[in-house]
This record gives C-alpha cells, sequence and structure tokens, in this order.
C-alpha cells in the first residue's frame, strides 16, 4: 500500500505544510506559522486540525453488541445514553492497551474513533469478538475535522446552529450544504472545541468558511505540545500492548460498575492491580531549567537509582517550560518528588508533577 | 571579520585574528522550526573540525550542532542559551553560538562560500 493522503491534502499545501509521513499518511507537520505560533493560536483563538487519518469505525447490531463490545472496552456500554462518548480502550488478554480511543452511541449502534496506526489492527481484533448479529465497516468517505480553542464554539455556531449547546463529551447530527454530519464536543488538546464527521465531497467548504473566520490550520506538531501539556496520552509513545490502564493511570476511564463486575480482557489482571496497585505509574515530570527530557530519556531517583523512563516530552509553550510524561516506580510517584533526568549523559533535576500542566474547563 | 563560510551541516565560521566565530544558519533555523532549547560550549573545552559542540532542540527533536573547525572554545553564547528562542530572530548575527581560538586557518578551505552554500541549500532541499 502506498503512502495516503487525505481529502484536504492539497489544501494543506497551498496553506504552507511542511508535510511528514504518519501512520502510512502524508501529514502536515506544521504550516508557515510554525509549531509555536500554531499552538498559542489554539489556545487563545482558535485552530483546525485534519484529523481524517484517524479511524472512523462503525458497529451497528442487536442488543448482543454491546455484550460483545463490553469484553474488550472496560466502558459501560450498555448505560451509555444516545449521543454520548467515553474515552476507553482495547484491551488484550494481560489488560495490554491495544489502542485508545472514543467510543461514541449511534443510533444503529456505536461509533469508535480508532488511532490511524492501530485502525487496521484493531478491526481485526474487535471483529472476532463480533457474530453474524453485528455489522461493521470502517468510513473512508469521510473526514474528520477538530475545531479547538475558546472562539470555536461561536465561530462553529454561525454555520451550524445548535452546536452550542452540546456538552463536553456529547454529539449530534446537524445538517449543513444538504449534508447530514455528525460533530461531537471534545477535543485532544486541552481546549473547548468540537470533533466534525463531514463527507470528504463537502469538506473543503467547512475549511473555507473556518479560514475565512480566522480559524488557523494546525499541523501534528502543535497537536502534540497542546494534548502533552493537557496531560493526555499519545498511543505507542504512552501506550502501547504492554501497558495497562491502571500502570497508565487511567482507571478513572475503567467504567464504576466494571470496576465491580470486570468481564473483560484481562480482568484478573486489572483486578488484582486495583486492589495492589502496580509496580510502575505514569506520572508528569516538570524538568528543572530548560533542558528537554525526550522519550526514553531515563529517569533517577535523588540516591541514583534507575526508577524509570520518559515517554514524551517536549517544550510547552503556554507553560513556557518543559514538559514530559513517563513511566516511573510506584513508590516514587508522588507530586513533587524529586528525581533526575538523563540527557546526553549528563543528569538534570526534575520533579513528578501533577497533569495537567495546562488547565482549562470544559463546558459540561 | 572575514566573510562568512558555511558547512554541509548548516554551520557558519567567521574569523577575526585567531579567533573563529561560530554558528547555524537561516536555513537551519528554518528546517528546525521554533528553537527552545540550546546549550553550549563552556571556555576551555579543545573540539576537532565536525565534532559535536553544542546542541539546539526545536519543539520536534534535538539537533547536534558541530564545529567547522578545530579550537579550543573561547567563550560560550550565554545570551542563546537564557533566550533560545532568540536564534530563530538573527542566526548569522548575534545568535552566535561559540567562538574558538583556532589552530589551522587551512581547515577553512574545504567549506563553501555564501554563493555556494545556497546553491547546496537548494540541491539538498532537506
Amino acid at each position: 500500500m502506498g503512502v495516503q493522503k487525505t481529502a484536504l491534502y492539497d489544501l494543506h499545501k497551498s496553506l504552507g505544510a511542511k508535510f511528514v509521513p504518519f501512520a502510512g499518511y502524508e501529514m502536515p507537520i506544521q504550516y508557515r506559522d510554525g509549531i509555536v505560533k500554531e499552538h498559542i493560536s489554539t489556545r487563545t483563538h482558535a485552530g483546525f486540525f485534519d484529523v481524517s487519518h484517524m479511524g472512523q469505525f462503525f458497529l451497528e447490531g442487536d442488543e448482543t453488541l454491546e455484550e460483545a463490545l463490553e469484553k474488550i472496552i472496560p466502558s459501560d456500554l450498555k448505560s451509555l445514553k444516545l449521543n454520548h462518548s467515553k474515552y476507553s480502550f482495547l484491551l488484550n488478554d494481560n489488560g495490554g492497551i491495544i489502542d485508545d480511543l472514543i467510543v461514541t452511541k449511534t443510533n444503529k449502534g456505536f461509533c469508535i474513533i480508532l488511532n490511524a496506526a492501530c485502525k487496521e489492527n484493531d478491526i481485526k481484533h474487535i471483529s472476532k469478538f463480533l457474530d453474524k448479529n453485528h455489522n461493521y465497516f470502517l468510513n473512508n468517505d469521510l473526514s474528520l475535522i477538530a475545531l479547538q480553542g475558546p472562539k470555536s464554539v461561536d465561530i462553529l455556531e454561525k454555520l451550524i446552529p445548535g452546536v452550542s449547546e452540546l456538552k463536553f463529551m456529547t454529539g449530534n447530527n446537524f445538517s449543513y450544504d444538504s449534508e447530514s454530519l455528525y460533530i461531537t464536543r471534545s477535543g485532544y488538546t486541552g481546549e473547548d472545541g468540537f470533533e466534525i464527521s463531514i463527507s470528504n465531497k463537502k469538506v473543503k467548504n467547512l475549511i473555507d468558511f473556518l479560514i475565512k473566520n480566522g480559524v488557523k490550520p494546525i499541523g501534528l506538531g502543535a497537536r502534540d505540545t497542546l494534548r502533552l501539556e493537557a496531560g493526555l496520552c499519545l498511543y505507542g509513545h504512552d501506550l502501547n500492548e504492554k501497558i495497562n490502564p491502571i500502570e497508565a493511570n487511567l482507571k478513572w476511564a475503567i467504567a464504576k460498575k466494571r470496576k465491580e463486575t470486570g468481564g473483560f480482557n484481562g480482568w484478573n489482571k486489572i483486578k488484582n492491580l486495583l486492589t495492589n496497585g502496580s509496580e510502575k505509574i505514569r506520572v508528569g515530570i516538570k524538568p528543572e531549567g530548560k533542558v528537554i527530557a525526550r522519550e526514553n530519556t531515563k529517569i533517577y531517583s535523588s540516591n541514583g537509582e534507575e526508577i524509570g523512563f520518559v515517554t514524551s516530552g517536549t517544550f510547552g509553550p503556554s507553560v513556557n517550560r518543559p514538559v514530559a510524561m513517563g513511566y516511573i516506580k510506584s513508590e516514587f510517584s508522588e507530586i513533587g518528588t524529586q528525581i533526575q533526568l538523563e540527557v546526553r549523559g549528563k543528569k538534570h533535576g526534575g520533579k513528578v508533577s501533577e497533569l495537567p500542566f495546562y488547565k482549562k474547563s470544559y463546558v459540561k | 571579520m572575514s566573510e562568512k563560510k558555511f558547512s554541509k551541516k548548516h554551520e557558519w565560521v567567521s574569523l577575526e585574528g585567531d579567533i573563529a566565530t561560530v554558528g547555524i544558519t537561516k536555513h537551519a533555523t528554518e528546517m528546525l522550526g521554533d528553537i527552545v532549547f540550546v546549550e553550549v560550549p563552556d571556555a576551555g573545552k579543545s573540539i576537532e573540525k565536525e565534532g559535536q559542540a553544542a546542541v539546539v532542540e526545536s519543539t520536534k527533536a534535538a539537533s547536534d550542532v558541530y564545529s567547522p573547525i578545530s579550537g579550543e572554545v573561547t567563550e560560550g553564547n550565554k545570551a542563546i542559551a537564557d533566550d533560545p528562542g532568540s536564534v530563530n530572530g538573527d542566526p548569522e548575527g548575534a545568535s552566535w553560538f561559540f567562538k574558538l581560538k583556532i589552530k589551522d586557518k587551512g581547515e577553512l578551505d574545504s567549506l563553501m562560500s555564501k554563493d555556494e552554500y545556497d546553491k547546496f541549500c537548494k540541491e539538498n532541499p532537506n
């Protein structure tokens, strides 16, 4: 399979995008403004992100569909209300995270947004748990646009009246340009905003409107600095198949009912970890000074014992300091614990920090 | 100061007596994007031609800065370590990286002139 392009490839090019290969797609890493300006304009105004490389996976079926999906997704899907979304994961037999995802209850079943790099493998995995009463398909005719930032709601409301009434992590069908489209109030930046599922044919019109209203294009570079400031995980870096939700400090994403009753992949392991805690856990890290502790930086205790490693690290433009996340032995995970970070052979000081680094309130 | 000479690794050097000033080129800063961290060498450090001398990091990644000429460091530019973003503003002027007392002026002969460097960048856009 050759390199794939999203429906907006030519538009990105005309906006001065620099492309990088990402999960089999040519994706914009940044535009003319560069990562820091793109980051700041998302936080202070609004930005749009083409995330059409992500999988929009639809499942339909009778009441047995929820039962089937709950074996691999530790959400309370049976109680999930129509048009409500949850952050969750696909789990393997050991409770390891195959992918992290957003699942939304639809009229006919569920829509699951999957990471681009994982989507083919995810679908193979999910399909093993389905039977003839269930239909599933990856919809490649749809683009996915994230509109993020404090001005998002006023701008989108002008084009699509009613979106301002959506609460965080809910969605609905709207009509635009004589076509139905699905919008959720969600995102991956720590800002208020929307994710808009729209046909490949109409997506350019939507983007033209956003640009006319002062919304800047934002590349994968700023998407990464935004999500890291917001303390959100990036699959393949902060999460992988060998890490379970307890270690990832994501037990909040396992539904309360499911923590009591289990019945999902890896339950025995996760039940044990819920009671006894895990050996290592994901934490936020603030390096001292300006040094950037990037992925794979080794973490040492103040006594020089190796106690963990960094999984994501960059400079946070809004917090104006370096920020990182990583896994650390649980006994060192208390907020404020002094640690050392080995960067280019030298040890630099740092502290275990709370997440997120950047706080914003969502519309609830 | 002598006319600037340029390396294939996108450093520039200019000479005044036996003191060379080294920095990274405008082209390099455009490729790197927003610079958020700089580490410059301390005075007294000996560096060989093409040896690792400094570090520059953008939001995206860390890159080594090599010295286009051998010598002993007389000064690292602390101002850019304190304000890394300034490198994007004036990379070939105030935002030099370090100064060296050089051993062999002849090492400059292998470097490119401004015109040669511009041509090199056009032929090697990435």
